[in-house]
């Protein structure tokens, strides 16, 4: 009956995604007076989950599994939910496990939540809050199955630490050959960026740079902030950069720690995906830009003049706090 | 190839989002409501593979009578068939049951739904489906080829992208990047026209039932004032950062 969270890993090693959805299996582990058991797929560090509240590891090694494979994957996490008559699955908002948690869904005829903000409101009914309206508004939805899925949104219940006595046994799911009729045939993955998904910070740039020639100080003072680096709607229709970076209603969602907006006026569709984020900045020598009203923090001003100066004053900050 | 796009009637995105009867019911009044985004990105694909492949395209919907107009809108488009499941779409669970009942009598090869619609964000009723289609599944797909029975697509992973390849019938959950913004189609005249006259077909629902409930909504609370920060005191923007926001 313990509580069951699916614990990505990518070569191996956990992301901090991996650990907010620990975090939060205890924490409904600990409403429901129960543990927590994660489920794990060719990871190479189990026992650092004992930091984060897990009591018992399932792990599976597979070469099978070697690629991520979204219906295998989908009935390990089945299997292991049966095994353990877990009735709670929690799993993060990564695109793999946006992917595979409405298969474990139908595997399990369970009622499934995305976008989970915070520990259940009650656990009988069993009623969580979530995002909706991308970012404009929370809904608070009732699970009513036996078998209840979790997704919990990134960034916002956050890490928890609880360290715990772990046992970490192996796993042996029985995987059918139908699931493997998706072949990866090649991936495209720059891995010297910090991607939007992962990414604590977030530097974002929109019409105010003029042109795609001017993103060398927004490239220069991500780099600085270890952040990535984003663009509003208009600039990735344009062409100026590439659609992945787009970020808003219709792009992609951003919950980081910090976002810095440099000329984007901030439309409606842009701060409803941003809206998850916990600071924002904004910079635009247009005083009246909406940006200011959805901002903790702003300047007005030229940014040619300002983006420049505040990567050189941050450069000297990180040096001093390094 | 017969191709189903999966259509959701949604707030247009410039909505300002409001609930009535006790924040129970998302409030309409005043709200234009448009082909889902994510949708409508499918759409035009599958334009693409009916233009370019002679493949057939017909559009559904779980809802009421009120989502007519939206179905409408996709024939003025180029769909050749609507198909409306007159059913309250209650959760994804339900809907994905429902369209499982109409893709499998339709015998589609391709299946487009969005990979979330912007109203719920749910972001599950195309792996359910595939899932209850028994079809092969790529979600957040940004590129797609058909050739015969084999199927390319590209799908979005965090950091970049995969070039996946399988075969049909194929379910995708798409969203931006299937086609260009500039690519979107503007019904003409003769297009509006036209889908009057296309077959608009009601059928009942199988009757699934639902596993969750949205019960409740919350606006977020209402920002505080933005702290302005002089363009010549940068120092202060930083030391903010640092110890009022703890970011840096």
């Amino acid at each position: 009956m313990s509580v069951l969270v699916y614990i990505e890993s990518e070569n191996g090693k956990f992301k901090k995604a991996s650990f907010e959805s620990a975090s939060y299996a205890k924490g409904v582990a600990d409403q429901l007076g129960t543990s927590v058991t994660a489920v794990t797929i060719n990871s190479e560090e189990n026992e650092s989950l004992s930091t984060y509240g897990v009591s018992k590891v399932l792990n599976v090694k597979s070469d099978k599994l070697s690629k991520f494979n979204a219906n295998a994957y989908a009935d390990v996490i089945s299997q292991a939910t049966k095994s353990e008559d877990a009735k709670i699955v929690v799993l993060g908002q990564t695109a793999n496990d946006k992917y595979l948690a409405p298969l474990v869904a139908i595997n399990l005829e369970a009622g499934y939540a995305s976008n989970v903000v915070a520990l259940p409101e009650s656990t009988s009914p069993f009623t969580v809050k979530r995002n909706a309206f991308t970012n404009k508004a929370f809904n608070f939805t009732t699970i009513n199955s036996d078998v209840k899925i979790i997704g919990v949104a990134k960034n916002a219940y956050g890490l928890k630490e609880n360290e715990t006595s772990i046992t970490v046994e192996d796993f042996n799911p029985t995987l059918d050959e139908s699931d493997f009729t998706i072949h990866v045939e090649s991936v495209d993955k720059a891995t010297d960026k910090v991607t939007i998904a992962d990414a604590e910070i977030v530097v974002s740039a929109g019409r105010g740079l003029k042109g795609p020639e001017n993103w060398e100080m927004i490239e220069n003072l991500a780099e600085t902030l270890g952040a990535a680096t984003a663009c509003s709607k208009p600039v990735s229709d344009m062409g100026w950069r590439p659609h992945s970076e787009h970020v808003g209603q219709t792009g992609k969602p951003v919950a980081a720690n910090l976002y810095i907006a440099i000329g984007i006026s901030g439309a409606i569709q842009h701060l409803a995906g941003i809206n998850a984020s916990k600071y924002k900045v904004v910079i635009n020598n247009d005083a009246e830009a909406p940006f200011f009203k959805a901002a903790d923090y702003g300047i007005v001003g030229d940014a040619f003049e300002i983006v420049p100066k505040l990567n050189e004053k941050l450069k000297e900050f990180k040096a001093n706090n390094a | 190839m017969k191709i189903l796009v999966c259509i959701s009637h949604v707030p247009d995105t410039t909505s300002k989002i409001n609930f009535t009867e006790g924040d129970t019911k998302f409030d309409t009044n005043g709200v234009q409501f448009v082909i889902n985004p994510n949708d409508e990105f499918g759409l035009t694909r599958a334009m693409w593979f009916k233009e370019k492949q002679g493949a057939s395209v017909d559009v559904v919907n779980v809802g009421g009578p009120e989502t007519e107009p939206t179905l409408r809108k996709a024939l003025a488009i180029g769909a050749d068939n609507a198909i409306r499941v007159n059913t309250v779409a209650k959760d994804g669970f339900q809907v994905a049951q429902e369209l499982a009942k109409v893709a499998q009598d339709g015998s589609y090869d391709l299946v487009i739904a969005g990979r979330e619609s912007i109203d719920y964000n749910g972001g599950m009723v195309p792996g359910m489906l595939a899932k209850l289609m028994k079809a092969n599944f790529v979600n957040t797909c940004v590129g797609l080829e058909v050739d015969g029975d084999k199927a390319t697509a590209i799908r979005e992973i965090d950091g970049g992208k995969e070039t996946l390849t399988t075969n049909l019938p194929l379910v995708i959950g798409g969203q931006k990047g299937l086609v260009e913004e500039s690519d979107l189609k503007i019904p003409n005249m003769r297009g509006i026209m036209m889908a009057r006259k296309k077959p608009l077909n009601v059928v009942e629902p199988v009757g699934a039932q639902e596993k969750t409930s949205a019960d409740k909504f919350e606006k977020p609370a209402p920002k505080g004032d933005v702290k302005l920060i002089d363009k010549d005191n940068l120092d202060e923007l930083i030391n903010l950062l640092h110890n009022e926001a703890k970011t840096i």
